[in-house]
């Protein structure tokens, strides 16, 4: 009893050790915050028709025409619209109508719809944290996937499974 | 060709270090003097070049030596000379540099100062001292080179972060540093304690100035970094419970409780095995706060550039070093002959429960700042743990800590009564009682935490005054041993800290208002008017400067001059504060987004008492060094207590 | 700013608690950045609503989970958070009151009650009688070396 007292600090470090290890191993990301929305129905859009009942799955992408890491993504979503013909809806958060028509003439539109939010009130109704963010929402109208920041070639190895196999 | 002679010198300290961390420790086993002694010299000479490679590193960031790459990230050719040299350590390879640099002169220290310390123990305490240093020269030179040369030269730095640009942040890491490497020097006689299996009231007056000299650093770092981030951070808060902020706190509490149970250890022979673990552990907890900043695995304000590989060989490190001090503690401490027999109320019982308590703290903090990690690696879920859970757990147990302070030095060895020692502090009790009530009929006006909080700070002061006084009334004060003197200091220092801290959080008083120069606005009993913002340009930087009149009762009481300065090399924006204090309160000022159509953003804090928070931490500190120059420590150690005195200056 | 200056300081207390998420440990309340701008406003209007401060806790929970809250909640996953340094202090602190007790040298034995003082008395005869005191000695002697 009293010999595995003695013994308790050096099991300790080795768990804590352990831990340690596991999350430099594991290369996870200490600032990501996850997604309170996975896995749950999606969020009202500022549309006439709010819900998202596709039918099929929807990549909704909130962006902005004054944020540089959007201008990063815009061609994978030019290139899913062309290549898979994804259906993707666009929201400008915190941003000018015109300027985001105009920065959308200029670039290209990926988009089936563009919705607008001023004031950042669908993007809280969401849990944004910023922009670029990209939300999956498969046929039910429930998302599956979350990004945050610019949308990558890497994370489409997780959106294509899911975005064609829903349709 | 002088950054190439700073990193030879660094290969040859690695040599040197490599011979001392051995053939000390061959001579110890065989009793050879020679051997033993080779540890000293040895120490002496990887410090001289350790100094050197510093030096090297110094030269070229004062010279602004672009083909260096770690000057070109970090300095830049019109930045003050001040921070110039401080950017030597504002980075991850510089920090680590100067980190070498004062253990090498902690371990040339103990070479030099150690004179009356048995020639075995000298020359494992040598030996161990020596074997961290491996450690971080190795990882200095094979991971993180701070001499690696770049090439082409580019023709101006990157310049260094502006937070740091600071005359606070400037003397902050070698304050800091200074603190969790003095306790690698307990780590090493705790050490070297279980390879001779021998602790005793010896080891114990050995050990304890250089855990007083490494704590009193310890407290001014933290102090100086809370004031920074008071000043600098813009919205008046003194500690926000970051992880790097509880990386310090952490070795400070374990510090704290080795400090007391090393008396334990002198006085009574007992406690022995728990203060060899203490000094391990307060050791592990200052590499784990490197750790934590340096590996990438929680994220933080003050953290470095973050990588991963060198978390590993922190990791790797910390592993060895902690866990090679567990193992041989799980195997020799049980052979430690256990202490006398101990009263819980006592003395030793009071210091017992003192112990208790600052471990509970700390693994309170510890738990806190690692839970993120541990729930995202186990569920994937992610929680914050921010100030609220550390007000609602780490100050419940401070409350009976500060309670038992007091009447802990009244309690005699062995085995006391409680009766005369309460008795005693009838009225210093008396007295924080009423402070309690007062706080709480004319600040608040009903009764709340904050008013008992109020009159926990009042009882530490008057219960520690009460104890001096004690003294001096039995005649005893020509007599008293520095010791005393310090502990009282200390004690009723950390009453000031908590009345400044409390009030601070308590009873700030704030105003938040767009202005227009020549608006006018009430305030905390003042009255305010922005006459003007005018831009500004600094030596590496552009600024806008408000100028806020001050009156009180219609007379001009003081000008404040917040500025919102943008560093023109990072592009990075820094609110720079402004604050009058008459001591009692501060009125702090800082200026916010804006322009001339709209107005800016200004806002005034009325902060009281908050500069006793850094007032009380320098008592405390200062009670540490009146310790250290106690007379006894000095007969013990003659001419280290010296050595640390130097230290401190 | 809510027009009932008790709306806003309940907005106040409840913007100290939520936590920005992107800033580094910073609260809504301290933060300059843009979300927590929104989310700052978003408090006032549900608490202009009439929500409790748990509503609008719920609020923010439902959309940032857990990590919005500066304080976790009390759950299962936070069942360690919560009570390991409580129980740190109650198994070591336990732990060494056992240890006290059971090394504490046995007590003095009870004085004698007045019968058997009487017996020992007519044992032993006038000469040896045994004083009422003596314990209370033997403890003085005891605090006398104290200091």
């Amino acid at each position: 009893m009293n010999r595995a007292l003695f013994l308790l600090p050096l099991l300790m470090l080795a768990v804590l050790a352990g831990f340690f290890g596991w999350s430099l191993l594991s290369g996870r990301d200490p600032a990501s915050i996850g997604s309170a929305m996975v896995n749950r129905p999606a969020p009202a859009l500022p549309f006439a028709e709010p819900r998202l009942k596709a039918g099929k799955p929807v990549l909704v992408n909130f962006f902005a025409s004054w944020c540089t890491p959007c201008l990063a993504e815009h061609p994978l979503f030019m290139r899913l619209k062309e290549r898979e013909g994804a259906t993707i809806v666009g929201i400008a958060w915190k941003d000018k109508p015109e300027a985001a028509r105009a920065w959308l003439a200029k670039l290209g539109d990926p988009y089936a719809r563009v919705g607008f939010d001023q004031d950042g009130k669908v993007g809280l109704d969401w849990g944004l944290s910023g922009v670029p963010e990209t939300y999956l929402i498969d046929a039910q109208g429930v998302v599956r996937l979350h990004f945050r920041g610019p949308l990558t070639e890497r994370d489409l190895a997780a959106i294509l499974p899911l975005l064609r196999g829903g349709s | 060709m002088i950054p190439e002679l700073g990193h030879f010198a660094l290969i040859l300290a690695l040599a040197v270090a490599l011979v001392q961390g051995t053939l000390p420790f061959v001579g110890a086993a065989r009793n050879d003097i020679r051997l033993m002694a080779l540890g000293g010299t040895a120490a002496l000479t990887q410090a001289l070049l350790v100094i050197l490679a510093f030096g090297a590193l110094t030269q070229a960031y004062v010279a602004s030596d672009f083909s260096v790459a770690n000057v070109v990230a970090n300095s830049h050719s019109a930045k003050p000379l001040l921070y110039k040299i401080s950017g030597v350590w504002g980075n991850h390879e510089g920090s680590m540099l100067l980190w070498a640099l004062i253990l090498a002169l902690f371990g040339a220290a103990v070479a030099l100062f150690g004179g009356n310390l048995p020639d075995s123990l000298r020359a494992r305490v040598l030996g161990v001292q020596a074997l961290i240093g491996v450690g971080f020269l190795a990882f200095l030179l094979f991971t993180s080179n701070p001499f690696e040369r770049l090439s082409p030269a580019p023709p101006d730095g990157n310049g260094l972060n502006p937070l740091l640009q600071d005359p606070g942040l400037a003397f902050h890491p070698p304050l800091l540093y200074l603190g969790y490497v003095g306790f690698s020097v307990t780590y090493a006689f705790a050490i070297a304690a279980l390879l001779e299996g021998r602790v005793d009231a010896a080891w114990a007056r050995w050990v304890r100035p250089w855990a007083l000299a490494a704590w009193c650093f310890l407290t001014c770092g933290i102090a100086l970094g809370s004031w920074w981030a008071y000043y600098i951070l813009g919205w008046g808060g003194f500690w926000f419970w970051d992880p790097v902020e509880n990386a310090s706190l952490m070795p400070w509490l374990a510090g704290t409780a080795l400090l007391h149970s090393a008396i334990v250890v002198e006085k009574r022979d007992a406690l022995k095995s728990w203060t060899v673990l203490l000094a391990v552990l307060t050791f592990s907890l200052s590499l784990l706060g490197t750790f934590l900043v340096r590996s990438g695995v929680l994220t933080s304000v003050h953290a470095f550039a973050q990588d991963p590989a060198r978390g590993m060989f922190i990791l790797a490190f910390l592993l060895l070093v902690t866990g090679g001090g567990l193992a041989l503690y799980a195997w020799q401490a049980p052979k430690l002959t256990a202490g006398g027999l101990f009263q819980p109320i006592s003395r030793e019982g009071g210091l017992i429960l003192n112990n208790l308590l600052l471990c509970t703290l700390a693994a309170t903090v510890l738990l806190g700042t690692l839970y993120p990690l541990f729930l995202d690696l186990l569920t994937g879920n992610k929680v914050s743990v921010g100030p609220p859970f550390f007000n609602a757990t780490f100050v419940p147990i401070c409350a009976p800590l500060f309670a038992a302070l007091c009447v802990g030095p009244f309690l005699p060895w062995k085995r006391a009564e409680l009766g005369p020692a309460l008795a005693h502090l009838r009225i210093a009790f008396a007295v924080s009682v009423v402070a309690a009530i007062v706080a709480a009929a004319v600040i608040d006006g009903r009764a709340t935490l904050s008013a008992a909080a109020f009159g926990f700070g009042v009882w530490l002061i008057a219960g520690s005054l009460t104890e001096f006084i004690v003294r001096v009334r039995r005649g005893r004060l020509r007599t008293m041993p520095r010791a005393a003197i310090g502990m009282t200091i200390s004690h009723a220092a950390l009453g000031v800290v908590v009345l400044g801290a409390l009030a601070t959080a308590s009873w700030q008083v704030e105003l938040i208002k767009t202005m227009k120069p020549g608006d006018t606005a009430q305030f905390a009993g003042f009255g305010v008017k922005l006459e003007s913002v005018v831009p500004l340009q600094g030596p590496n930087y552009v600024a806008e400067r408000a100028t806020i009149a001050l009156t009180a009762g219609g007379a001009p009481y003081t000008i404040l001059t917040p500025e919102r300065r943008l560093f023109t090399v990072q592009r990075r924006q820094i609110s720079e504060t402004s604050i009058h204090t008459n001591l009692l309160r501060d009125l702090y000022a800082t200026l916010g987004e804006g322009d001339a159509e709209k107005g800016w953003t200004v806002r005034l804090y009325w902060n009281p008492l908050a500069p006793w928070i850094w007032l009380g931490a320098g008592l405390c500190a200062l009670g540490g060094f009146v310790s250290l120059s106690d007379r006894r420590l000095r007969i013990g150690a003659p001419r280290r207590s010296r050595a640390a005195a130097q230290a401190a200056e | 700013m809510l027009p009932d200056p008790a709306l806003e300081a309940r907005a106040r207390e409840i913007g100290r608690a939520l936590r920005c998420v992107v800033c580094q440990n910073q609260s809504i309340d301290d933060s300059s950045a843009e979300v927590a701008h929104d989310m700052r406003r978003a408090v006032r209007e549900r608490l202009a609503a009439g929500d409790s401060d748990a509503a609008v806790f719920a609020f923010m929970t439902a959309r940032y989970g857990d990590y919005v809250l500066l304080k976790p909640p009390f759950k299962t996953g936070t069942l360690v958070l919560w009570l390991g340094g409580p129980l740190v202090l109650l198994l070591a602190g336990g732990g060494l009151l056992l240890a006290a007790r059971k090394r504490r040298p046995p007590p003095p034995p009870a004085p004698l009650s007045e019968e058997e003082r009487a017996r020992l008395d007519s044992l032993l005869g006038p000469r040896h009688s045994v004083a009422p005191h003596d314990h209370e000695m033997s403890a003085t002697v005891w605090r006398g070396p104290s200091r």
